[in-house]
């Protein structure tokens, strides 16, 4: 029996969304790992060594503790919201990977399964090639902050309620600047299609990093304002608001949070890769062989998303916090003209 | 397939406006027009015009309603009090009526068979950023630039109105 192509269309959509979504996971949980260690490297301590063989099976040992632990709601919380608060954090985080594509155009061979003939086709290693990518991206990114705020507010608490708001407005402000640090980009491409974004970077000097460099400057800036992370995490700055929006969560629900945290990253990582540093385009790829050629930009990728995550945690080790006060003026002093600048000067480039 | 799409949005978009009015607690009114605005996009993706639905996204359910919920928490509102509303409810309705007329009369018109409405994404790139855009800078260039001017001078307004006192220099 010959399978439709219409089905066969759907079948590896699926298969790629679940390939996805796993690799995605397993990042996480092992990115975890890498914060702790990294962190230890940096404090000059050994960091979590004992579960496994160097300590690799330590995202498995906290998988398993968070599962066991007392799921505890307080009893002033609005109980329904405080229930999808996670969800609702976590789910525009996972939804970011759909556009972001990894690698080119795959062909894969007819083969028979279980008496299936299935047909040769060919696909990309992107889950969907939206005409609209980036600004999905935005508005993804946009819907992320009902997740912070609304576990900040339902659980009651004052310091909780503090952080959501923080979130609220150190989101929006820095979206702005992460939006227009974009623009220079699409006016070069003169798409918002992640795919053309990719192909108008084929050649090394080509990449948005050569082009564009006060732009990656403003969006690493404002994608770490976004994700909440240090030097900007006053969303749950420790000193002032004990845990920030996630005080009163525990179990799975807390480390929900974790994870749509670290997932937000690996979906930033991946941002800068692909806008940046050429996504899936490699140097000297016409002299890697013709079969092994999609791997090898699959590899460089996967080896550009890590670095930047590794930038991350870097990073969060060796920086202070900002005030609360100084993280508004750079957002909306300094990185906001600076974008319109970059703007500017981009269209000025173009026309000359 | 298209038909069980539309049914799930206008379903969930109909449904959570009805128990958006019903609702008493502001911070789930704020949670039901998002919900209301996301189903609403969908449609908008359901007639090929992908550009509207994304903008639909940002600008209403990522935008505008995250101010509205930052307001909500900041004055921290609770239950609305009744009695407050006595005129509006009669005066609602009235205009409801009044609204749903035009529509439903347009939809009576289709329902005759006497013309059908224009087919999606008839022509290639409808809907697209490209064609939005071309027409935004060409035949409405007038309306998108007074648009632009009065928004500026909006947010010149409010910042004017919450700078209190006198303006010092070098702050």
């Amino acid at each position: 029996m010959v399978v439709d192509p219409m089905i066969l269309e759907g079948a590896i959509a699926l298969v790629k969304i679940g390939i996805l979504l796993g690799v995605v996971f397993t990042t996480v949980a092992y990115l975890t790992f890498m914060e702790r260690r990294v962190s230890a490297l940096i404090q000059d301590r050994l960091g979590p060594n004992r579960v496994g063989p160097m300590g690799l099976l330590q995202p498995l040992a906290d998988g398993i503790k968070f599962m066991w632990k007392e799921e505890f709601i307080p009893a002033s919380a609005d109980r329904k919201l405080f229930a999808i608060a996670p969800a609702l954090i976590l789910v525009p985080a996972l939804l970011i990977f759909a556009v972001i594509p990894v690698g080119g155009e795959v062909t894969i061979p007819a083969f028979t399964l279980f008496g299936l003939q299935i047909q040769e086709t060919t696909t990309t290693l992107q889950i969907i090639d939206l005409n609209v990518g980036i600004l999905y991206i935005l508005g993804m990114t946009s819907i992320a902050v009902y997740g912070i705020a609304l576990g900040g507010w339902s659980a009651n608490n004052k310091f909780t309620l503090l952080g959501g708001i923080r979130s609220s407005a150190q989101m929006i402000s820095y979206e702005l600047s992460l939006g227009l640090s974009i623009v220079g980009i699409l006016m070069l491409t003169g798409s918002l299609q992640m795919s053309k974004i990719v192909a108008a970077q084929d050649g090394f000097l080509d990449w948005f990093i050569f082009r564009q460099p006060l732009a990656f400057v403003i969006f690493v800036i404002a994608a770490f304002a976004e994700n909440n992370r240090l030097p900007f995490d006053l969303v749950e700055c420790e000193q002032e608001l004990v845990g920030g929006y996630h005080t009163e969560y525990s179990s799975m629900r807390f480390s929900m949070f974790m994870i749509s945290e670290y997932a937000s990253m690996v979906a930033a990582s991946a941002l800068m890769a692909t806008l940046f540093f050429g996504g899936w385009h490699m140097p000297f790829e016409d002299q890697v062989g013709p079969g092994l050629v999609t791997l090898y930009q699959v590899a460089g990728f996967l080896l550009k998303t890590g670095f930047f995550l590794f930038v991350y945690i870097w990073v969060r080790w060796s920086l202070p916090r900002f005030r609360y006060d100084q993280l508004m003026a750079i957002g909306w002093k300094v990185l906001l003209p600076l974008a319109l600048l970059n703007v500017v000067v981009t269209g000025i480039w173009m026309l000359v | 397939m298209e038909l069980y799409f539309f049914l799930f949005f206008a379903i969930v978009a109909v449904a959570s406006s009805v128990a958006m009015i019903l609702q008493r607690n502001p911070i789930y009114c704020v949670l039901l027009l998002i919900m209301v605005m996301i189903s609403i996009a969908g449609l908008y993706l359901m007639l090929d015009a992908q550009f509207v639905a994304i903008i639909q996204i940002v600008v209403y359910a990522g935008a505008i309603m995250v101010l509205f919920l930052f307001v909500i928490m900041l004055l921290n509102l609770s239950r609305e009090e009744g009695g407050v509303f006595r005129i509006q409810k009669p005066l609602a309705v009235l205009l409801a009526t009044l609204l749903f007329l035009p529509v439903a009369a347009m939809i009576m018109s289709y329902a005759g068979g006497g013309s059908t409405p224009p087919a999606a994404g008839g022509d290639a790139g409808f809907g697209e950023v490209e064609q939005i855009g071309t027409l935004l800078f060409t035949k409405y260039l007038l309306p998108v630039e007074i648009a632009a001017v009065l928004l500026l001078i909006a947010i010149v307004g409010a910042v004017v109105l919450t700078r209190k006192g006198t303006v010092s220099v070098g702050e």
